[in-house]
């Protein structure tokens, strides 16, 4: 599928948006570091050694992460709301979040209940994001198994929701066991963080991402044949259950390694996409990934730099800043174009 | 092979379909026996429920046949690659698309799916064969609107480009004229006449507009409970096959007319 308008004005205007908020956010922080200084720091000539390590150990993986968790979190709500039809899916309909959730609760909550072993383990942070993964993986698989023998797409829908309940019952049950310090461990990896990697942590994050991204562009003939309907697709040819796993996987490796690096985003995957689709005006998946790409990015990167409260000392939740900024801003274009464009 | 066999695109032997689980078996229609030609507008009529949707799906290959067997080209319907399949036959559903924020030249592109490459780009080829689907549906100045805009005689056009840029030997619509007015309902029809003529391909489609079906089909296949038979609307109005089609209670077919009357 061609488009049949031209998009190079827009897409230009997206990628200087991105640079700029790319700088931005690493020229703001709690230290105060002149534009100059920044520039300098990141080519490595900067005279003062503390800022030159803080931008380059801290501020520009920070930046990258941002990048990543925006435009992979925005892609893997792009693949689900076309998988499934459905303007309120979201990355982690399928339960990657709520498997993730169980994981890490079980490792920080359940240390107590557990006690012995569990609680000798140091909780750290590749503890944190092994747990995640192993959770999110083993819940997506349940959901998958279970899927595999429906026909109906939308049904996957409804055993995800299911699986997600299930799991939220047994992190309210370790909750209610735990103590006040496991239960503030717990909530503020719900509240997100994008500043917790190291380069080599980014590295791995990084190749994992681009596996998904490379799924997901081989996915893109597929995804405009899904906007016909699966019936439609499958005359033309289409092997409908071969595309839908490819999809489901994408999904999976893109918003399944941000939850475990970044604990669960809210709100970006949802977002996004229609941000896109009310600015684009199209729902051609040629125009709609780059776009929710750079889109992804660039609201990662604001609501990062809103949440470091530059010059204060405070971090805010990145969970609660997305939502503040987004939501408002959603329903704007919604109100504003009067229809919703899905 | 006879030269009558050359213009057979698709045969029926024996046919039986219907629904089937582990349990239970529900045949809906039995000892099919047809053939669809090429360049001929094949209408299929019958009264609500009697299996009309149930033979599409079978012939679509989107259910299973009970028994017998479906030949497109003298090959085997399950032998068909489902690409193959897409390259031979195109479809008019009558479910919506799942979503009309595209324009009518990208859905009617998507017509090209079977042919594009892996990321679906259109050679020069493939844009030259929408226009020209474009053309042959009257709808060449609707190209760049959304199809949210579209009416939905608009939009049941731009379903058959679509159908056409798919570019097959026989395209199948189910009820093409649902929904439509009384003079959007002959637009269709009349359009699928004419691009049968135009472009030799097989036209069959499903509808329970008898009265224009028989004004311009070439073929009819009349389903009843007994049986399905098909022949030329005149030979199917002389051996009084329409009386039957439906209760006699209300309805009769009126043979002078070619079309059904209100009993007073």
């Amino acid at each position: 599928m061609t488009p049949s308008r031209t998009y190079s004005r827009p897409f230009i205007a997206l990628i200087i948006v991105l640079i700029i908020c790319f700088f931005g956010n690493i020229s703001l922080g709690s230290v105060q570091i002149p534009f100059q200084d920044v520039f300098n720091s990141l080519i490595g000539n900067s005279d003062h050694e503390s800022w030159q390590y803080i931008i380059q150990n801290y501020r520009l993986p920070k930046a990258f992460t941002a990048i990543l968790v925006g435009s992979g979190l925005g892609i893997s709500g792009l693949l689900m709301q076309t998988l499934f039809r459905n303007p309120l899916a979201g990355p982690f309909v399928l339960g990657i979040s709520s498997g993730a959730s169980l994981g890490v609760a079980l490792v920080i909550l359940g240390s107590g209940l557990f006690g012995g072993v569990l609680a000798s383990v140091l909780i750290s942070k590749w503890t944190v994001v092994i747990a995640a993964s192993v959770g999110s993986f083993l819940v997506l698989l349940a959901v998958m198994i279970v899927s595999s023998r429906v026909r109906d797409t939308m049904a996957i829908l409804i055993i995800g929701l299911m699986f997600g309940s299930i799991t939220a019952a047994v992190v309210s049950v370790l909750s209610y066991f735990s103590s006040a310090e496991q239960l503030q461990q717990y909530i503020f990896w719900g509240f997100g963080s994008l500043g917790n990697l190291s380069w080599n942590e980014l590295l791995i994050f990084f190749v994992i991402y681009c596996f998904g991204i490379l799924m997901t562009i081989t996915s893109i003939k597929a995804l405009n044949t899904f906007l016909l309907g699966e019936n439609y697709a499958k005359s033309l040819g289409l092997n409908i259950k071969q595309s839908r796993f490819i999809i489901i996987i994408a999904t999976s490796l893109l918003a399944g390694t941000i939850t475990a690096f970044a604990g669960p985003i809210a709100f970006i995957g949802l977002a996004i996409p229609h941000m896109t689709r009310q600015i684009f005006n199209t729902s051609n998946h040629k125009i709609l990934l780059p776009a929710v790409f750079l889109f992804g990015a660039i609201v990662m990167l604001i609501c990062d730099s809103i949440a470091q409260l530059p010059t204060s000392d405070y971090t805010l939740p990145i969970n609660a800043i997305t939502s503040l900024i987004g939501a408002p801003v959603v329903i704007w274009l919604l109100v504003r174009q009067r229809k919703m464009i899905f | 092979m006879t030269h009558k066999d050359q213009h057979i695109i698709l045969k029926t032997e024996d046919l039986s379909i219907g629904y089937q689980s582990k349990k239970t078996k529900t045949i809906v229609a039995s000892h099919i026996n047809l053939e669809l030609n090429k360049g001929e507008l094949i209408g299929l009529v019958g009264a609500n429920g009697i299996g009309k949707s149930t033979f599409l799906r079978t012939l679509t290959n989107v259910q299973n046949t009970i028994s017998g067997e479906i030949q497109i080209h003298n090959k085997n319907l399950s032998d068909f690659s489902s690409n193959e399949l897409a390259k031979t036959m195109s479809l008019v559903l009558t479910e919506p698309i799942a979503s009309k924020n595209l324009s009518v030249f990208e859905l009617v592109a998507l017509g090209r799916q079977p042919y594009t490459n892996w990321v679906g780009n259109l050679t020069a080829t493939d844009v030259a064969i929408i226009n020209r689907a474009l053309e042959q549906t009257n709808i060449v100045e609707l190209k760049s609107k959304n199809c949210f805009e579209l009416s939905d005689g608009q939009l049941q056009k731009v379903m058959i480009a679509r159908a056409l840029a798919q570019d097959t030997d026989l395209i199948i619509l189910d009820e093409p004229t649902t929904h439509l007015d009384m003079y959007h309902k002959a637009y269709i029809l009349k359009l699928l006449q004419r691009l049968v003529k135009e472009t030799q391909k097989t036209i069959l489609f499903s509808s329970h507009e008898i009265d224009l079906a028989i004004q311009l089909c070439d073929t009819m296949i009349v389903m009843t409970k007994e049986h399905i038979v098909s022949d030329t609307p005149n030979n199917l109005i002389s051996n009084g096959t329409f009386e039957v089609l439906f209760p006699n209670d209300l309805i009769a077919f009126d043979k002078n007319t070619k079309s059904f009357r209100v009993k007073k």
